[in-house]
C-alpha cells in the first residue's frame, strides 16, 4: 500500500487561540504552513466563550471570545500561505519526525520541517459517591452544550469550582436561562477575578468557599447533592451538611495539558502543578527539547486565552524565522510580544504562573 | 469579603464611593474594581481620561472625579461589568443608577422591576428609565434605573419581576 507523504515547511497542531495564532504569525513571516485540527470548526475553546476578555488593547481586551475566534479564523482561512485541515486528528508523531493524519477515513502522513504543538487542555474531573450518575458534567462541557449549540442540560446547577472558568460559566449558565443554586469551592477563597464572582454574587448565586461536595443522589440521573464545608486541614466537617436539589452538577476543578504528542516525540516533560500537570521544558521561544518541535498554549501551561495567543505567536514567529523567513523585523516583534506576555502574566495573579514557568524554561 | 464569597465590604466600598461635594455635582462613575488584574480598557474608554492611564495594567482604577461626568461610555467596555453610574442630583426621591446589563429579555423602558443588592437580594422596587443598546456596544445593554436615593450604592443589578 502506497503510503502518502507530504513536505511541509510547519506544521500548528490544534486551531484554537494558539494554534491560530501560530499559524497568522508564521505565514504573515513568509512561511507556508498547515494547519491541523480535530474538530470540525476552528477556534478551540474560543467559540464558546461569549464573555470579554481581560488585558490590554495588544490582548484583544474588551472584545469577546466567539468574535476573536471569527476575527482569527477568518485570516487564517483566507491566508494564501496557510492550509487549514478540520476533522483532521493527528495520531502520532513518529521518531523520524512524521506526523499520521487521519481525515475522513484517509488517512496521510506529513513530514514537517517545524512543528508547533497547540493541542491545549483537558478538564480534570472528582472523586465523590455517585459521579456516575447522568447529569454530572465538565465545566467545558456544558459549555459547549449552551453556547456552542444552544441545549440546556437541566434547569438546576451546582457549580463546583470558583476559579475563572467555574465563575465564568455560572454567568453564561445563568444568561441562558438556567439557574445556579451555589458555587462550592473547596479552597478557602475564591480563584476567580473578583469582579466576576461579585457579578454572579449579585445575581443571586451563593459562593461556598471551605466546602466541597459530599455525595450526588438521584435514581437513574442526578437529583441532588450534598456539600459539606472543610476544616483548615482540608477534612469534611460533619453536621455541616447542605442539600441542593439540583439536576445538573458541573465540575470546574482544574485543566491538564494535552501533551501526549510532546512525549511521542520525545519532548522533556515535568511535573509542574502550577501549569496544571505534565508540561514539556522549553526555551525563551517555545522550542522545546526536541529541535524543530515548538508548545505554545494551554498544552505548554494552563493559562488565559489571551496568553495562548501571545504564545502561539511568539512560537510561530521563531519557527519561520528559524526557517530562514521574516529575519528582518523579527527581534522588534519578538520584543513586542514578549512584552505583551510578560505584562499579562504580570502582577499578583500572575504569581502562580511565573513560580511554574521558572520551572520549565531551559537557559 | 470578596475574597471568600463575592461580597465587596462596606470598607471595601467605602474607597469607591466619591465625596458628597461630587455626588451633589450630578452623575459619576462608580469603579467596583477591588483587585490587581491585568487588564486596562476602562482607561482607554474614557473621553475624558478620568481613569488612568495606568502605568502598570495591574493597577486598580482610580477615576479622577474632576474629570469624570459620569458619560457612562466606559461602563460596556469593562469585561467585569464592574462600572457603574450613580447621579443623587436625578430627583428629590429618586436616584438614577446606570449599570451594565446582559440578559434577556431586557426590560421596556417605564417598566417596574426589583432592585438587586451586590449579595442578590431584592432591596426595592425601581423604574426602568431608559435601556440603551447599540451594536457598538456589542450585547452589553446599560439600563437606567430610577431607585430610591438612599438605595443609590446599594443597587447594582435588577430582577424582572412579572412581564
Amino acid at each position: 500500500m502506497q503510503q502518502e507523504i507530504s513536505f511541509v515547511e510547519i506544521a500548528v497542531i490544534g486551531g484554537g487561540p494558539a494554534g491560530l495564532c501560530a499559524a497568522l504569525e508564521a505565514a504573515n513571516a513568509g512561511a507556508r504552513v498547515v494547519l491541523l485540527d480535530r474538530q470540525d470548526r476552528l477556534g478551540g475553546q474560543l467559540i464558546k466563550q461569549t464573555h470579554r476578555f481581560f488585558g490590554s488593547r495588544s490582548h484583544r481586551a474588551s472584545e469577546r471570545g466567539i468574535n476573536i475566534a471569527a476575527e482569527l479564523t477568518g485570516q487564517v482561512t483566507s491566508h494564501p500561505l496557510i492550509e487549514a485541515l478540520t476533522g483532521a486528528t493527528v495520531f502520532g508523531f513518529y521518531e523520524d519526525g512524521v506526523l499520521g493524519v487521519e481525515q475522513e477515513g484517509r488517512v496521510f502522513y506529513l513530514k514537517p520541517s517545524r512543528v508547533i504543538v497547540a493541542t491545549g487542555a483537558s478538564e480534570k474531573t472528582l472523586a465523590f459517591p455517585n459521579n456516575d450518575l447522568p447529569g454530572i458534567y465538565g465545566a467545558g462541557a456544558v459549555q459547549t452544550l449552551v453556547n456552542v449549540y444552544g441545549i440546556l442540560p437541566g434547569k438546576r446547577v451546582l457549580m463546583v469550582g470558583a476559579g475563572n472558568i467555574g465563575v465564568i460559566v455560572t454567568y453564561q449558565l445563568l444568561q441562558a436561562g438556567m439557574e445556579v443554586a451555589a458555587i462550592v469551592e473547596a479552597a478557602p477563597g475564591i480563584g476567580a477575578y473578583w469582579v466576576h464572582a461579585a457579578k454572579v454574587r449579585r445575581a443571586g448565586v451563593p459562593i461556598y468557599t471551605s466546602h466541597t461536595i459530599k455525595r450526588a443522589y438521584g435514581g437513574r440521573e442526578v437529583e441532588g447533592a450534598v456539600i459539606w464545608q472543610l476544616d483548615e486541614q482540608g477534612q469534611p466537617v460533619p453536621g455541616t451538611e447542605k442539600d441542593f436539589a439540583v439536576d445538573t452538577i458541573c465540575l470546574s476543578v482544574g485543566l491538564s495539558p494535552l501533551v501526549e504528542l510532546l512525549a511521542q516525540a520525545g519532548c522533556r516533560l515535568a511535573y509542574v502543578p502550577q501549569l496544571g500537570g505534565h508540561v514539556p521544558l522549553r526555551d525563551a521561544n517555545l522550542q522545546t527539547t526536541v529541535p524543530g518541535v515548538y508548545v505554545a498554549g494551554d498544552a505548554a501551561g494552563v493559562e488565559e486565552a489571551s496568553a495562548a495567543m501571545m504564545e502561539g505567536a511568539l512560537a510561530g514567529l521563531h519557527a519561520a524565522c528559524s526557517l530562514g523567513y521574516g529575519r528582518a523585523g523579527y527581534e522588534a516583534r519578538r520584543r513586542e510580544l514578549q512584552h505583551q506576555l510578560d505584562s499579562l502574566r504580570s502582577g499578583p495573579v500572575g504569581e502562580k504562573i511565573r513560580t511554574g514557568l521558572a520551572r520549565v524554561l531551559a537557559g | 469579603m470578596l475574597a471568600v464569597d463575592g461580597i465587596p465590604t462596606p470598607e471595601d466600598l467605602a474607597a469607591k464611593i466619591p465625596p458628597p461635594e461630587r455626588l451633589a455635582k450630578g452623575p459619576v462613575v462608580i469603579a467596583e474594581c477591588f483587585q490587581p488584574i491585568p487588564c486596562d480598557p476602562c482607561s482607554h474608554a474614557c473621553p475624558r481620561q478620568a481613569i488612568g492611564p495606568f502605568e502598570d495594567i495591574n493597577e486598580i482604577p482610580q477615576v479622577d472625579y474632576d474629570r469624570c461626568n459620569g458619560c457612562g461610555q466606559c461602563i460596556t467596555r469593562c469585561p467585569g461589568l464592574a462600572l457603574f453610574v450613580v447621579d443623587l442630583t436625578y430627583s428629590e426621591k429618586e436616584a438614577l443608577v446606570k449599570l451594565p446589563y446582559e440578559f434577556l429579555p431586557l426590560p421596556a423602558e417605564g417598566q417596574e422591576v426589583a432592585g438587586v443588592n451586590r449579595v442578590g437580594e431584592k432591596v426595592c422596587r425601581a423604574r426602568v428609565v431608559k435601556v440603551v443598546v447599540t451594536e457598538k456596544m456589542d450585547k452589553t445593554a446599560v439600563v437606567w434605573l430610577a431607585v430610591p436615593k438612599e438605595l443609590a450604592m446599594e443597587v447594582r443589578h435588577f430582577v424582572i419581576t412579572h412581564v
